[in-house]
């Protein structure tokens, strides 16, 4: 029933792509969760409740949510991706309108009981528009300036809505996932190397327009210890919790920087560090080792489909995974200053999960769909 | 060509992809370097930091020492302080369980609006005191009703106690919190930090302070980042301190302080052997269980404005003129230089002329022609006048410092007094005028310029009593028993102390003269006669004048102690030893404003040495010699 390699199969039946579904992949999708099962269970002193029985509850959703996702034809796919794209657009310029003041940032819009984040729904409609839009465009106007105009458009509009929020994580993510799908569509890199002597300078011009509490955390990331109960609090604690860990840890439930709250937001952003307390360096390792795999079958899945915008989209959807992953680390670590990202399928938390598990589910349609050839440019 | 731009696409797309991937696996090795950085090369700094972070050390205050009686009778002792503690996050309603409390025990507005401010100051676990001192009646009903008392706990600390009140109150003295100055004054102990810790303020309890102390234990405890304790990882507890046995023979002290009454007065009664001092009594006294807990401003008002000074400790701090127990000093000064003989005989005829001036005997007729026993017995001013005159006021100064008068004898309280025995050298020092023959004189009476303490009276007499012997009084047998660097101080017989030098004969002659104030037919304190055969009190009586008594008071004739001011009447003084023919006891009393020592001094001292021989405290083994008989039976 599998399909030979290099056989064409545009058009399989559910029970087929049920079949031929990536479930190796799923296998370690479920594993990776399952660590932070493991993590919010250790957070509750070894509870289900609250934490890690809600957070099963979303990742079930969720993973539903993902097959729907994946058995959906990626040309459906490729022509909702402009749709998507402005929808989420304007439910971004909605949070200007009637968004929700939250953690002193405008980020959530209310429809109805549901919360929604329209920051997360741009990550991958934002991939999704440009990876259709290099899908169409030709090989040699990709070196060219003025076909880069549109996409740069694409990118420009959701990273000034979310600056307005403020939210500088979610815009840096947008521009770097952008930028990921820029690079394997080919666009020359020198035009990349303007663009960092353009925007190092820039930064630094802008730093000044930053908010106080943005230019305080750069500050502090360049010298913790300046300031170990105020800002650097957050990551001197991470560090202390990290560096106490060792090599084999000090076992699950007896991390006692997490259990006694010196580390803090433990179950979100900085749960990397209380796993890395619990099962040490080992454990961390291990844990990378499962994202790797992660990664590489995205690679993989990209390098196998026929069509471009399958190819752009496995490779944004991944590089978008590996972003977070390393800024997050980075961050619990000190190499990088505190922004709100999320360890993924790791911290607890509902839209980040629900974001990257339909991540997950394009990438599988695009392994689904591999061989259906989509005319566009050449 | 469509086909061509399709794989070139495609292969410029594995290209990049696999630039990227590149990329990707340097930074994810990166972020493994630091891991190794934090959680290999730099482990041991980040578990330090990470210990410091969750370990709180806590003191654990030791018990301080008790203070026992020379039989080990508890003087000062530790008792449990039942109390009660507030958490306030065990209870909804803070308001509602103090309501619910205050039907098992006393509970004021002001102790519950205390409570109400510090549970708004305070983090809701920690705990609040609410009521302390509690009966074990009050603490058990409480402990009983717990289940309806959310948030109450029960405590129970460690509080000093003084079961004898007032008895020993001028010797063992108090304790109370540690104040600011201690702080700076004293050698650093973190005990001291502790809020409720308690140091020696007085007495033994301060001089004895850091051996009663003990050393502090500690109990290592984790606490989470909000400082709340989550466990106690370990607890070392310290070491309690050590006990201090005083010299002092609890029933003699109760027995002295019963005696003196309601007088202000003091006693000391010791052994003419050792120097331990027996009972040393000061009245009125205060209560140190007072001090201890903390006193009202009103009690203090009290102690402070009563003429009777209940504070001060009069038998090492009084300072009074030792009157005519200071003959026995002149007289061996004169018989020492050689200015008299024993045999050397004066006629009184009540007074005698020094120039202008007058000096009177306080026998109005004169006493006839007396030797020096009888002038002793008799106490005969006019025979101290020509011998004072004749040896000179500073060989009378070198004589009484050779009995211990005139300076400090280095007791272990604080509060001690010198005195003071005037020379030709101090006054022209101090006043910058020539000395006078008439002051001569009154030196020659105890009085003028002398002033002296009961302590040192006391000394006195145990130096004339023992055969001249340099004997010092000390109130503490041991601190710590064994355990302590200072060997047990043994108990010296006579012969072993050094000699102060005097010639037997004369020594003899004198107290034969103390022999006949109580035995013999005229003697002052004849009244006041130990009458149990092989007990016979030796001694002298003293009264000294508070006042100067006027010429015209003589002429109008002098006015009964009764009939005048209390503050104005003389002091009544006594020091005395027995058994006269194997002298084991000495004592000294004085009644301040009682009038004459015969009278109200002699009496006292006699019942004491009476009560003295009668309990023999030296010769019965005390409570550090059992302790050594039987190692680690203390309680012996």
């Amino acid at each position: 029933m599998l399909r030979e390699l290099g056989e064409k199969n545009v058009n399989i039946s559910l029970t087929q792509k049920i079949w031929d579904m990536n479930w190796g992949f799923i296998l370690l999708i479920c594993a990776t969760a399952s660590v932070g099962f493991l993590m919010l269970y250790s957070a509750a002193n070894g509870n289900l409740d609250p934490w890690a029985s809600r957070q099963m509850m979303r990742f079930g959703m969720g993973l539903i949510l993902m097959f729907v996702v994946a058995l959906v034809d990626i040309r459906v796919w490729l022509n909702l991706a402009y749709p998507l794209y402005a929808v989420a657009l304007l439910m971004l310029g909605a949070v200007e309108v009637m968004g929700v003041v939250g953690m002193g940032a405008r980020r959530w819009v209310e429809i109805g009981p549901i919360q929604l984040q329209p920051s997360e729904i741009m990550k991958i409609t934002l991939i999704m528009a440009i990876a259709r839009y290099f899908h169409n465009i030709g090989l040699e106007d990709v070196r060219k300036i003025r076909w880069l105009i549109p996409p740069l458009l694409l990118v420009a509009a959701p990273v000034a809505l979310v600056l307005r929020q403020p939210d500088l994580g979610t815009a840096l993510l947008l521009i770097a996932g952008a930028g990921i799908v820029f690079f394997v569509a080919g666009v020359s890199l020198w035009m990349f190397a303007a663009v960092i002597g353009i925007a190092v300078p820039t930064i630094f011009f802008g730093y000044q327009f930053l908010h106080e509490y943005q230019q305080k955390r750069i500050l502090t990331f360049l010298n913790p210890e300046n300031d170990p109960l105020g800002a650097g609090y957050h990551i001197l604690q991470s560090k202390i919790a990290l560096g106490s860990g060792g090599v084999f840890g000090k076992g699950l439930l007896q991390g006692t920087q997490s259990h006694l709250n010196y580390l803090p937001e433990m179950r979100t952003d900085f749960i990397f560090s209380m796993l890395a307390e619990e099962f040490g360096m080992i454990g961390g390792l291990l844990l990378f080792a499962l994202y790797v795999l992660l990664i590489a079958y995205g690679y993989a899945i990209a390098y196998r489909s026929r069509n471009h915008f399958g190819k752009l989209l496995a490779i944004g959807m991944t590089g978008v995974f590996f972003l977070y992953i390393f800024i997050n680390v980075a961050m619990v670590m000190g190499l990088v200053p505190v922004v709100g990202v999320p360890l993924p399928l790791i911290s607890y938390g509902g839209t980040a999960m629900l974001t990257l598990l339909i991540g997950f589910g394009l990438t599988m349609s695009v392994y689904l769909h591999r061989d259906v050839d989509i005319p566009g440019k050449r | 060509m469509a086909k061509d731009q399709h794989k070139e696409k495609g292969r410029l797309f594995t290209r990049r992809a696999l630039m990227m991937a590149g990329g990707q696996a340097a930074l994810m090795s990166a972020l493994a370097g630091r891991l190794y950085y934090l959680q290999v090369l730099h482990s041991d700094q980040y578990t330090t930091m990470a210990d410091e972070n969750r370990m709180n050390i806590q003191l654990l205050a030791p018990l301080r020492g008790q203070i026992v009686d020379r039989f080990g009778v508890e003087i000062a002792s530790n008792r449990h302080n039942y109390r009660v503690v507030l958490i306030p996050e065990q209870t909804k309603s803070v308001e509602d369980t103090l309501e619910a409390l205050a039907q098992f025990v006393p509970y004021d507005e002001i102790d519950r609006e205390r409570v109400l401010k510090e549970v708004k100051k305070k983090r809701s676990f920690v705990p609040i005191p609410v009521v302390d001192n509690l009966t074990w009646d009050q603490f058990a009903r409480i402990n009983v009703h717990s289940p309806d008392l959310p948030g109450i706990q029960m405590d129970v600390g460690a509080t000093r106690n003084y079961p004898y009140g007032d008895l020993f109150a001028h010797i063992v003295g108090y304790v109370g919190a540690v104040s600011e100055k201690d702080l700076q004054t004293l050698e650093a102990d973190p005990l001291l930090e502790l809020p409720e810790f308690r140091i020696g303020k007085s007495g033994i309890e301060k001089f004895y302070d850091k051996p009663l102390r003990g050393k502090a234990g500690y109990s290592r405890v984790e606490a989470n980042a909000y400082g709340r304790i989550i466990r106690e990882l370990n607890r070392e507890e310290g070491t309690p301190g050590t006990e201090a046995v005083l010299t002092i023979d609890k029933k003699l002290q109760e027995f002295t302080a019963k005696r003196m009454g309601t007088e202000s007065a003091a006693a000391v009664v010791m052994d003419i052997h050792s120097g331990d001092i027996l009972s040393m009594v000061s009245v009125p006294a205060f209560d140190p269980n007072a001090f201890a807990n903390g006193i009202s401003s009103k009690e203090w008002k009290e102690l402070v404005s009563n003429s009777k000074r209940p504070l001060g400790n009069k038998a090492i701090g009084g300072q009074y003129p030792p009157g005519s127990t200071f003959k026995m000093i002149v007289a061996l000064a004169a018989l020492e230089a050689g200015v008299i003989v024993d045999s050397h005989e004066v006629f009184c005829r009540g007074h005698t002329n020094l120039g202008k001036h007058r000096f009177h005997c306080w026998k109005r007729g004169g006493h006839g022609k007396l030797n020096l026993e009888d002038a002793i017995s008799q106490s005969c001013d006019i025979y101290f006048y020509d011998i004072a005159r004749k040896v000179g006021v500073d060989r009378i100064a070198e004589m009484a410092h050779r009995f211990g008068l005139g300076e400090k004898l280095d007791i272990d309280i604080l509060g001690e007094r010198a005195g003071l025995i005037p020379t030709k050298a101090w006054k022209y020092a101090v006043q910058g005028v020539k000395w006078q023959v008439g002051e001569t004189y009154n030196v020659g009476i105890g009085q003028g310029f002398v002033l002296t303490t009961p302590l040192q009276l006391a000394v006195m007499t145990a130096r004339l009593a023992n055969g001249g012997k340099i004997v010092n009084p000390r109130l503490v047998r041991s601190v710590g028993g064994r355990d302590t660097d200072a060997p047990l101080l043994g108990d010296p017989v006579a012969s072993d102390l050094p000699s102060i030098g005097i010639t037997p004969s004369s020594l003899r002659t004198v107290l034969r003269g103390m022999n006949k104030v109580v035995n013999g037919k005229r003697g002052s304190a004849r009244a006041a006669k130990i009458k149990t055969e092989g007990w016979e009190m030796a001694g002298k009586t003293g009264t000294a004048q508070v006042r100067r008594i006027s010429k015209k008071e003589r002429i109008e004739g002098v006015r009964k102690a009764h009939e005048k001011p209390w503050e104005e009447r003389d002091h009544a003084l006594f020091v005395g030893f027995a058994p006269y023919n194997d002298p084991r006891y000495a004592v000294a009393v004085i009644v301040e404003h009682g009038g004459s020592g015969s009278k109200a001094a002699a009496p006292i001292a006699r019942d004491l040495l009476q009560e003295t021989l009668r309990l023999d405290p030296l010769r019965r083994p005390s409570h550090d010699v059992l302790a050594r008989r039987k190692p680690g039976d203390t309680d012996a």
